[in-house]
């Protein structure tokens, strides 16, 4: 068997100042087993077009410039091999740059909204120093470890562009942001913990708008699972007293108060309790299908009525959320 | 083959708004001779909620549903990816967080229940390709699809993240999945390919981002539109509940009419089998699957 493969990549040609229109141009070439999607980045610019743009630095995983999109995958270049790639999608690949819409050239893309919220969760420890500190300011290795991970964040934008939230509402932080903001509000030396809870706590910005798909830990190049610390962030406002009611809030604890009666949840319920009888408005069209269809009853969600199927055992549930349930709102 | 032999957590949903899922599982059961034992004992997963919430209750609660398919010694089958998801995540953190597990068995030890993590957790779907195996239920087919351009949509929960996943789902390749694909090769169909066969359908924050929701489902639905799928097909009843009850809404922030039968996995493969939609419960949906029968 060859130790090369022969490969056609499709790549993505754009340049905001002269094209109206996006195009995709082929190139061909044989691939070897330990080449990088970076090498074939620049064997397209070195010996195919000269034109063709995207960014690079380090080659070592850690500036973050070359992350692009593979076949839809978000892919950090200099450290992704390209035969991996090239198996899982049956030899075609495709490239692209990680947002088409913010294009510059080619694969370099306009990161300005990414910086802009990093830098909204104040990405750094704000404390007042000593500035002749006679001693150093120590941290146990349990507390540093709350963040080991979340620090390895390279700022490659590839968890933000991947994120279907972002796409459809641009005020939400996104994964990287927050991925920051639980950084830095647990670290112990930081005092701006309160402040950078709320914003992530705000409706249609933090975390409340994302939409657990996970799109985030399957992207992240350094495998940092950001919706693991946005799930934290979520725990953490409950914990801190930041969280206030409103529909999302106890949307999450209503689920406490379904289970505690029935051991499933409440589907009615959860909805009346969360959006409170004058928010049933917005739901009454829904409502009325779903009934039509037998999907819920006339009489699902009062408070005196009880339509819904118990676990059985209910009592040993009630005991454990009795024992176990460590926040409130 | 010997018989197959699953402890089924029937979620919620199941239970409640899609009885019609609970009821065409089982008939793909009886039709396969696969042998189920309903975990009457189960609570609600959390649903993802929960656990933003106060995660280690989740855990607990997750734990003890484990417990009784342990208690059987049986693979946990889940017909529902946000159960499959939160049932594993929390499987996973016993599994490999000894100080975790210690402090989930001393609050189960009060209900004298113990989480051993001897049984596996598996989505129905997996249960059906890998272990029952896709060669055996096209020799069942009486009624094939033939005549449907089905759309698979997979469900964030079952593929990602895939770190999770990848011993229960057969190494699904998140970014080009194939598992519904090759099932509804199987029973005859025609799969519909598109971009957003992988992608979110919003459910989780119907709530409280609405308009994020319905853009999200829609782009999906009307991407399989356009590709001619007549129904779309999903393994998660949360993707299915969005996607069938929510049409009108969905069309008018995406700015068409969004007509589409959204089937729960079961419910075609029992179609194929030759249940008819009576008996799979297509009179439950919002959106009526009129075109079913060739």
């Amino acid at each position: 068997m060859s130790d090369t493969r022969k490969v056609t990549i499709k790549a993505f040609r754009f340049n905001a100042e002269t094209d109206y229109l996006p195009y995709y141009k082929q190139y061909e070439m044989e691939v070897g087993k330990d080449e990088l999607i970076l090498d074939l980045l620049n064997r397209i610019k070195w010996e195919h077009d000269g034109s063709f743009s995207y960014r690079r630095s380090c080659r070592h995983g850690i500036c973050g410039a070359c992350a692009i999109k593979v076949n839809g995958r978000a892919t950090l270049a200099c450290k992704q091999n390209a035969i991996e790639l090239l198996d899982l999608f049956n030899n075609e690949l495709v490239f692209e740059p990680s947002s088409k819409k913010r294009v510059v050239k080619d694969m370099i893309i306009d990161k300005k909204d990414f910086w802009d919220k990093h830098a909204a969760v104040q990405p750094y420890v704000v404390a007042d120093i000593d500035p002749h500190p006679e001693h150093e300011t120590k941290q146990s290795i349990a507390d540093f470890n709350k963040f080991l991970d979340s620090d390895l964040c390279i700022q490659c934008g590839a968890c933000h562009y991947s994120c279907p939230a972002l796409e459809a509402n641009s005020d939400f932080l996104g994964p990287a942001a927050l991925n920051a903001a639980y950084r830095f509000t647990i670290d112990t030396r930081d005092e701006a913990g309160k402040e950078r809870l709320e914003l992530t706590a705000e409706p249609g910005v933090g975390v409340w708008d994302c939409v657990k798909c996970f799109e985030c830990a399957e992207a992240c190049p350094k495998d940092i699972n950001p919706i693991e610390k946005i799930t934290k962030l979520h725990n953490m406002q409950f914990e801190q007293g930041v969280a206030v009611s409103n529909v999302a809030t106890r949307h999450a604890e209503g689920f406490v108060r379904s289970i505690k009666k029935h051991g499933f949840l409440d589907e009615a319920d959860i909805v009346v309790y969360s959006e409170g009888y004058l928010g049933m408005y917005k739901h009454l069209k829904t409502a009325m299908k779903m009934m039509k269809a037998g999907k819920i009853h006339w009489n699902d969600g009062l408070p005196w009525v009880d339509n819904v199927p118990k676990s059985k055992n209910l009592d040993e549930i009630q005991k454990l959320i009795e024992i176990s349930q460590t926040n409130k709102l | 083959m010997s018989t197959l032999k699953y402890a089924l957590f029937t979620g919620c949903t199941a239970k409640q708004s899609t009885p019609e899922l609970l009821s065409s599982t089982l008939a793909v059961a009886k039709k396969l001779g696969i042998e189920i034992t309903i975990l009457e004992e189960a609570s609600c997963c959390g649903a993802s909620h929960l656990q933003d919430f106060d995660e280690f209750l989740a855990h607990v609660l997750n734990a003890r549903n484990i417990c009784y398919a342990e208690k059987l010694g049986l693979t946990m089958i889940t017909i529902c990816n946000t159960c499959q998801l939160n049932s594993a995540m929390t499987k996973h953190a016993l599994d490999t967080d000894p100080e975790l597990k210690a402090r989930v068995n001393e609050k189960l030890a009060e209900v004298g229940l113990e989480y051993k993590g001897t049984s596996e957790i598996k989505h129905f779907l997996y249960c059906l390709i890998d272990e029952y195996g896709l060669e055996n239920i096209k020799d069942k087919v009486e009624v094939p699809l033939s005549h449907l351009n089905i759309a698979p949509f997979y469900g964030c929960h079952n593929i990602r993240p895939s770190e999770l996943h990848h011993t229960s789902n057969g190494g699904e390749n998140p970014y080009n999945p194939t598992s519904l694909d090759q099932l509804i090769d199987a029973l005859e169909g025609h799969p519909v390919d598109y971009d957003h066969k992988n992608k979110c359908c919003g459910f989780h924050v119907e709530l409280q981002a609405n308009h994020t929701s319905e853009i999200l489902a829609g782009n999906a639905m009307v991407d399989a539109i356009d590709n001619n799928a007549d129904i779309m097909v999903t393994p998660c009843p949360l993707c299915h509940l969005k996607m069938d009850t929510y049409q009108d809404d969905i069309g008018k922030v995406i700015g068409r009419d969004v007509e589409l039968p959204v089937l729960h996995m079961p419910q075609m493969v029992a179609l194929a089998l030759g249940c008819t939609p009576k008996e799979i419960g297509l009179n439950y949906h919002v959106q009526k699957a009129t075109h079913l029968t060739a």
